[in-house]
């Protein structure tokens, strides 16, 4: 997809259609933040990402895919108010300048470290805390390595990486929070799904959506398969 | 002479603080408070926190923040890389007791970032009882 024009359409596109999963999914967010936080990533999330559908519908149209990610990240940042503000807002902001040549293979490998990177920073949490973290690792890890070392198309490997974040918010189950509101309840947070983790699945799942429209062809994601990891050791 | 941000969840609680810690030194300018999310709510936001960085800057030598939790202190350190200005620090301090330590050596002539943080951290050994 190296057309700019056609970046551009998929990018505001899956933008849209991130901003409608989450309308969607605003009560369902909210109650998971209640059971264990303090009941308002669904709403601040939606906030944010309405104010970013105004934002772009006022951008001049012949805004690069960097300033287009850019200007997500930045009104994020503004207007959603919660932890989820600086994390998924600071994170997308940082990581925008991997785009200043378009979105290419190359390019979103090094958007998603640079994000996870950033996020791991801020947020100053790690793999197992039951936070967003543990749905995000996984999914640029597995993203990286697909395309990397297994040389997979894009949308194979981002169909991958969702499935990892899949299984990564069902990890988030059985922990004990420690980062966020959540650590405040200690023992009780076990047995929830964290809000964070279960948001950006969402994001993703909508991202691998729209690729798949842009990107042809069809990838199968079925997140509750245990036959998706292709390192399984061999039974002898 | 050093600023005073006092970052809560609630704005209720930020301004309270400010009115408790004005008791120990400074003043209406030299001191802000914001709190609530960007409708009001319970929560930060990264605008109010950055303005109000940007007003007090423009009356003192640097400012000291001092937060709540979780959310204010990630919005906090997100505005204070928005603002650009490396005279402006987080103390790892709780927030009201922090706050009065750091009112009272702020208004020192001598004061830096660097030495009102310390004090505000000094409250960390604070005992009640």
């Amino acid at each position: 997809m190296r057309d700019e024009t056609r970046q551009q359409e998929a990018l505001l596109e899956a933008i849209e259609n991130v901003a409608d999963r989450i309308d969607e999914e605003k009560t369902h967010l909210t109650d998971l933040d209640s059971a264990i936080g303090d009941a308002d990533h669904g709403a601040n999330l939606n906030r944010g990402f309405k104010a970013v559908m105004e934002k772009l519908e006022e951008m001049d149209d012949d805004a690069d895919v960097q300033e287009i990610v850019k200007t997500v990240g930045m009104t994020l940042v503004s207007e959603v108010g919660g932890a989820a503000g600086p994390l998924y807002g600071g994170s997308t902001m940082t990581a925008s300048t991997e785009l200043e040549d378009g979105i290419t293979v190359e390019s979103s490998v090094a958007f998603a470290e640079a994000f996870l990177e950033k996020l791991q920073d801020r947020g100053d949490a790690r793999i197992g805390d039951k936070t967003m973290v543990d749905a995000i690792t996984p999914a640029v890890h597995t993203y990286k390595k697909s395309i990397e070392q297994d040389d997979l198309p894009p949308l194979e490997a981002l169909a991958k990486a969702v499935d990892a974040a899949e299984r990564g918010v069902e990890f988030t189950v059985p922990l004990r929070a420690s980062k966020g509101r959540a650590s405040f309840l200690g023992w009780r947070s076990t047995g929830h799904r964290d809000p964070g983790a279960t948001s950006t699945l969402f994001m993703l799942e909508e991202i691998l959506e729209t690729a798949e429209q842009y990107l042809e062809g069809d990838t199968d994601v079925d997140a509750t398969s245990p036959t998706i990891p292709d390192e399984a050791p061999e039974e002898e | 002479m050093i600023g005073l941000l006092i970052v809560s969840h609630s704005g209720q609680a930020a301004s309270g603080i400010r009115e408790i810690a004005m008791e120990m030194g400074g003043d209406e300018e030299t001191i802000a408070a914001v709190g609530g999310d960007p409708d009001g709510g319970i929560g930060t936001s990264i605008d109010d926190i950055q303005d109000a960085l940007s007003e007090l800057l423009a009356v003192t030598d640097g400012v000291v923040v001092l937060v709540d939790l979780g959310s204010a202190v990630m919005n906090a350190e997100t505005a204070i890389e928005m603002v650009e200005d490396e005279d402006i620090v987080i103390a790892d301090a709780p927030v009201v007791e922090g706050a009065l330590n750091a009112a009272a050596s702020a208004t020192s002539p001598k004061a830096t970032v660097e030495s009102v943080r310390e004090s505000a951290e000094e409250a960390r050994e604070i005992s009640k009882l």
